[in-house]
């Protein structure tokens, strides 16, 4: 008991001192927690390059990625033997430059990643915040649903509306989404069931608040936290899979330059010309990575039991 | 009628299910209570932990609504909905680290009972927020910090001027300073008695802190187990309890004069569960006087030298 309330008061003391405003503050520390991380600076690090890369792609990129260079089909790396420094990764089957696909691929992927944790992200949420705030029957019909989604394999159950759906990248991004949305669901609906009762709420409750303002404006910018790492993760998991929707041909559609589809196109050249399906996937091994690296970083940063005092 | 509110047999039952066939348990957590709230005046709710006092203060606050019983509030029966009501009764929760929102700035969390309820905009809140952090002893540039920034204090400062900012009537204090230091409980005790006398409040002040009742009651009712056993004035209630129950928490309090000791009413046992309540008077296992009919007959509260108690030998 005492113990506890020196630590406040310090914590008090602390805060006092350095911070003007509490946002930079809780912002501040946000950032010492997370850079104490080099994993996730390193993933910071990355994910801002490929960012930068995809803003930038037309003035990057040596080549137009869907040019054909009848000259070069399958030039290998410039440092290979045959290679030409024109194409610094080489060409594929129809002799498009594979740096300058992979370039452009990016902002398919970081496109991927937007949308489908926006879409996933917005509805999980509300469908999470009415069952957690509302409880009863409507609470165990949505959870009962999410169970259902989740105990599909992800990718089978992607497949499967996409081939309701129709392929094509739109119809990829909103399955994949449904997909992962039961996680926000469930994440949502068990912040808010251990907000709703504290005290603030019902002081607000007591005060006049209506639901609306409840649910939306003092409850949910407090269970923030979890979400955003999900978001995060579930932001490299979308890229996955979409490639891997990409690569079954169910995804973007050829000549799309998306890294799953990019691999699907090269996987006749395996054994020929390893490079055709190494950039792509490199590309996808190291955006997921360094994505996932961050993700675990703001889990570290966001929840105070891992923080030393 | 003077009665800014008035309860008669308010009684709340909580239904607990066991398992998914048991036949559901009753939680009986307040057997009939009545009681009055009068303008500027304080009424005090004491009694041990899981007595009653917190669903009473759900109850008047129209968080929950009384399984039976009737409430009045200003002349109207209190209805959830009614925005009126709402506006007259408001509440101090305990804890002040779990009573503001961590998300909202001080100047958000007292303009939002306005935002809610009046037509205001946001110059005249901010106006009404600045006047009433000052009125409670808080500076301006607190408008734009975030509660935690503030000691348990200043928070519990910022709870009450949030309650105040609709000019309620009726003031639910859930033990109000029992989680602040001593010297900060004076101050805000004292800040709440200016403010009852500067705005003519009602309040009902729950607490298992005799010493501090004594030093804001006017009048005083003991719960024991969601019934009220002994109501009264203060002075009468402190001064000469008469059911054993009362007797024994007054001997509980410490008196910091060695000389003056007095004879301390042990009880023995722990407080039943709401869930079973005991047969006749529900204090008759821990009784110091119990006689063999306490089991059987429940005592009614009848008067006894100027207030009412609930016991057969008082």
């Amino acid at each position: 008991m005492t113990d506890t309330s020196q630590i406040v008061e310090e914590d008090l003391e602390h805060v006092e001192e350095h911070a003007g405003p509490a946002r930079r503050g809780r912002l501040g520390e946000f950032w010492y927690y997370f850079s104490q991380n080099r994993g996730a600076v390193t993933g910071l690090v990355v994910f801002t390059i490929i960012v930068l890369v995809a803003l930038f792609a037309p003035l990057i990129a040596p080549h137009s990625p869907s040019l054909q260079n009848r000259d070069a089909f399958l030039v290998p790396p410039f440092w290979q033997e045959g290679g030409n420094a024109a194409y610094i990764l080489g060409t594929d089957a129809v002799g498009r430059d594979i740096l300058s696909r992979l370039i452009f691929g990016a902002r398919f992927s970081l496109f991927i990643g937007v949308f489908v944790v926006v879409l996933a992200m917005t509805t999980g949420i509300i469908i999470g915040l009415i069952a957690g705030y509302v409880r009863g029957w409507v609470d165990t019909a949505i959870m009962r649903v999410m169970d259902v989604i989740l105990a599909f394999p992800s990718l089978l159950l992607a497949l499967v509306l996409v081939a309701i759906l129709g392929p094509g990248l739109l119809n990829a991004m909103i399955a994949i989404a449904l997909v992962l949305q039961p996680h926000f669901v469930r994440l949502t609906r068990a912040s808010v069931m251990s907000e709703r009762n504290r005290e603030y709420v019902i002081s607000s409750r007591v005060a006049g608040a209506g639901v609306f303002r409840l649910m939306f404006i003092t409850i949910l910018p407090n269970c923030m936290a979890p979400l955003i790492v999900q978001g995060t993760l579930s932001f490299s998991n979308a890229i996955l899979d979409a490639a891997a929707l990409g690569f079954l041909g169910m995804g973007a559609q050829p000549p799309t330059p998306e890294w799953g589809t990019m691999l699907a196109e090269a996987r006749e050249f395996i054994l020929r010309a390893w490079w055709v399906v190494t950039f792509p996937g490199l590309a996808i091994l190291v955006t997921v990575l360094a994505i996932n690296l961050m993700g675990d970083g703001m889990r570290d940063a966001l929840d105070p039991r891992l923080k030393k005092s | 009628m003077s009665d800014l509110l008035k309860a008669t047999g308010l009684t709340k039952h909580y239904e607990v299910r066991k398992g998914m066939f048991g036949a559901p348990d009753v939680v009986k957590a307040l057997n009939g209570v009545s009681f009055s709230l009068e303008p500027a005046k304080t009424l005090a709710v004491v009694g041990e932990s899981g007595c009653g006092k917190s669903t009473l203060a759900r109850l008047v606050t129209m968080i929950e609504e009384p399984t039976e019983g009737e409430l009045i509030i200003d002349g109207r029966p209190a209805k959830a909905g009614d925005k009126h009501l709402r506006q007259t009764v408001q509440i101090v929760f305990q804890n002040p680290y779990g009573s503001l929102n961590p998300r909202q700035k001080v100047g958000a969390i007292l303009e939002e009972p306005l935002k809610v309820n009046l037509p205001d905009d946001a110059k005249t809140r901010r106006k009404k927020a600045e006047a009433m952090m000052e009125r409670v002893g808080l500076r301006p540039e607190h408008y734009d910090r975030y509660p935690h920034m503030f000691s348990g204090g200043q928070r519990q400062r910022i709870a009450i001027a949030r309650a105040l900012m609709l000019n309620p009537k009726i003031l639910v204090l859930d033990e109000p300073v029992s989680a602040l230091d001593l010297s900060i409980q004076a101050q805000v005790l004292n800040l709440l008695i200016d403010l009852q006398q500067e705005f003519g409040l009602a309040y009902m002040f729950i607490s298992h802190d005799l010493s501090v009742v004594k030093h804001i009651a006017d009048d005083v009712m003991v719960m024991y187990l969601g019934r009220s056993i002994e109501k009264g004035s203060g002075d009468h209630v402190f001064d000469d309890p008469r059911h054993p129950y009362t007797q024994a928490l007054m001997s509980a309090t410490p008196i910091a004069d060695p000389n003056q000791r007095r004879q301390r009413v042990k009880l023995e046992g722990e407080l039943p569960s709401p869930l079973n309540i005991p047969s006749g008077c529900a204090f008759h296992p821990r009784c110091p006087i119990a006689e063999p009919f306490c089991s059987q007959e429940k005592p009614e509260l009848r008067e006894v030298a100027g207030r009412l108690v609930a016991c057969h030998l008082a």
